[in-house]
């Protein structure tokens, strides 16, 4: 059975909701993992900062393993700073999202967030070499990709298995700019899209999801019934992203798969009632395109 | 502040007849890829063959140019051979310096090829001082093309912080809005990405569907833009359509626009950049010849002390529309 982490909220949940979040998480989802951390954009990093202490300690009390995730895009004095800080935490595993925070933790244990371009053995090799224990791979790669770095791996490897897929950031803000304002002057219009915001086509058919810097997958991914096979090719883990539906019973359904408690088939028609508003997509892993769902 | 060094204009040549007009046009250096998934502008009748390679260095270093070679997309897992022989090749064949953005192909030219200069490419996206140590201090990397996030003031704050690893910025051309090597749009349109394969929104994923109403730009079947039936219909390149977002349609990332600094060039140069880069391996010759002869006029004319030179380019940029992009902090 393959162990499930719990990726770090990407949108912009207010405090409270994301404190109660983690908190109904910390009671009872079925995840090994629980990432914690402002992965997108700096400027909303202080809301939610009194509240991490107590929903680490929450976490890590009912037997969560937590790990701090780091800033994606740093280009500023002060998101270095905080890596710094970030990266001198002591007693976490630290997830690294830019190459700079893996710098920073070379010499010790550390994660590799999917956020870093690990496309192949050479380059997992390097930084198995500098300390790095686990690795979630980018949304991108195919089955046959996947497998050789996994077979080639010392580290836990982790694949991205079921949410929006993070498929780009930029020094932009799209939330902003779709509201006509700067992202100096953002006014955190990013927390009116919890889900992110939905970017159709002039055709009106549904294409991607802005979450302020960040361009997502407007499918959602679910690698459900593609669990056993990944597991069969080394992955050791899988990565479910949070989005705005019940997160503990979608961890469920992927643990129940993981175990053999449940036939794929019924795990998509479970989380199809579970996500109303989605659809599903696995084409990376085919090795077509991401939007697509392959069935095989 | 610093006294200002002479910037090298770094110039594409996607042939070996655009390598030459580069030259010509006054170049100091030509970056250029081999034919095939290893560089980043992957391309039909596009690039190098290993003697044609040759013969461009030839050219170059007679003419008082370098010549770099771009290997720079990430090597695929299980075949890493075609990226460590495209690196031994372009080594051995006497190349100025080698592009590269992925980790473990740095590690195999720094530990193969240790007289070599290697130069971060634009897709690793290196855009902090603790990223660029990084890769100075591991693989020996001399220069590190920034990518298109940072403003200018922001770039002068890193020149400081990083020296002596130099920096070289793009001045014109195509306009990646999403940091570059940290973008799967392509990809999750048409199944091929600028990391794996070397081509962002390709050709054979295009299509121009007409109707009464007029053209609809496709990529991979999704609408990218659409056209009234007396407009030029535009390539759709992703990040550059319209979409529909909270009920409103707009160039929600980008418009159809290309970067020029002209008008910026003596704040870039006051920055401490080493190089300015010039996008556009796909382009032609004339194109090419163009921008170079225009950068070299801006250029010489901004360290001879005259002032920007009034040099019209709208001709040559896409839809005629330009922009400074992420190098003024309004643009974000």
């Amino acid at each position: 059975m393959s162990l499930l982490t719990l990726g770090p909220v990407l949108f912009n949940w207010a405090p409270e909701r994301l404190r109660d979040f983690y908190f109904r998480i910390a009671d009872e989802a079925e995840v090994d993992t629980v990432c914690v951390g402002e992965v997108v954009c700096s400027k909303r990093t202080p809301f939610f900062a009194p509240f991490l202490p107590e929903v680490i300690d929450r976490l890590a009390a009912a037997g969560k393993e937590v790990v701090l995730s780091s800033l994606a895009l740093i280009m500023t004095e002060r998101e270095l700073e905080q890596a710094r800080d970030l990266a001198q935490a002591e007693g976490w595993l630290i997830e690294a999202n830019d190459m700079s925070v893996a710098a920073m933790l070379a010499g010790r244990p550390f994660a590799v967030g999917p956020l870093v371009n690990v496309y192949n053995e050479g380059t997992l090799g390097y930084l198995e070499g500098l300390g790095a224990t686990r690795v979630a791979l980018p949304a991108e790669l195919t089955a046959e990709v996947i497998g050789i770095i996994a077979g080639a791996a010392t580290a836990e490897i982790e694949v991205q298995a079921f949410g929006r897929l993070p498929l780009a950031v930029s020094a932009r803000c799209y939330a902003a700019r779709a509201r006509n304002l700067s992202k100096d002057g953002c006014q955190y219009v990013c927390a009116d899209d919890p889900d992110g915001m939905t970017v159709d086509t002039l055709d009106h058919e549904a294409f991607l999801a802005v979450n302020g810097t960040q361009t997502m997958s407007w499918h959602y991914m679910n690698l459900a019934a593609d669990l056993a096979r990944l597991e069969g090719l080394g992955v050791r883990r899988f990565r479910l992203w949070p989005q705005n539906v019940d997160m503990v019973a979608v961890a469920q359904v992927f643990r129940a798969v993981s175990a053999g408690a449940m036939e794929p088939a019924a795990a998509d028609a479970r989380l199809a009632a579970l996500c109303p508003d989605a659809e599903f997509a696995n084409g990376y892993l085919h090795g077509r395109e991401g939007h697509l769902f392959v069935d095989d | 502040m610093t006294e200002a060094a002479r910037p090298e204009l770094v110039c594409p040549a996607g042939t070996p007849a655009a390598l030459k007009s580069a030259v010509d046009a006054g170049a100091d250096c030509v970056y250029v890829g081999f034919r095939d998934e290893t560089n980043a502008r992957n391309f039909p009748g596009l690039n190098f063959n290993r003697k044609e390679l040759a013969g461009g260095i030839a050219y170059a270093h007679a003419n008082g140019a370098k010549l770099l070679v771009a290997i720079n997309t990430f090597p695929r897992a299980g075949r890493p051979e075609l990226w460590h022989r495209a690196v031994d090749d372009a080594a051995e064949l006497g190349a100025d310096a080698l592009i590269l953005a992925d980790v473990g192909l740095l590690d195999y030219a720094a530990r193969r090829h240790p007289e070599a200069r290697l130069h971060l490419s634009v897709q690793a996206a290196a855009s902090n001082p603790a990223a660029i140590a990084f890769y100075a201090e591991r693989f020996g990397v001399k220069r590190v093309v920034l990518p298109r996030v940072l403003t200018v003031q922001e770039i002068a704050a890193l020149n400081r912080r990083i020296r002596p690893v130099e920096t070289e910025v793009f001045v014109f051309g195509g306009l990646c809005v999403m940091a570059e090597g940290r973008c799967s749009l392509s990809s999750y349109v048409t199944g091929q990405s600028p990391n794996v394969n070397g081509v962002c929104s390709p050709a054979a994923h295009v299509r121009y569907v007409e109707s009464p109403e007029g053209i609809a730009s496709q990529l991979g079947g999704f609408t990218i833009n659409r056209f009234g039936r007396n407009e030029p219909a535009g390539y759709p390149t992703l990040c550059k359509g319209r979409f529909i977002a909270g009920g409103k349609a707009s160039y929600l990332f980008e418009e159809p626009t290309s970067l020029n600094t002209l008008n910026i060039l003596p704040e870039l140069i006051a920055a401490g950049v080493t190089a300015f880069k010039i996008e556009g391996r796909q382009r032609g010759r004339a194109y090419v010849a163009a921008v170079v002869r225009a950068f070299r006029q801006g250029v010489d004319a901004v360290l001879a002390g005259r002032g920007v030179p009034d040099i019209d380019l709208d001709a040559i940029t896409e839809g005629g529309r330009q922009t400074t992009g992420a190098y003024e902090r309004a643009w974000r």
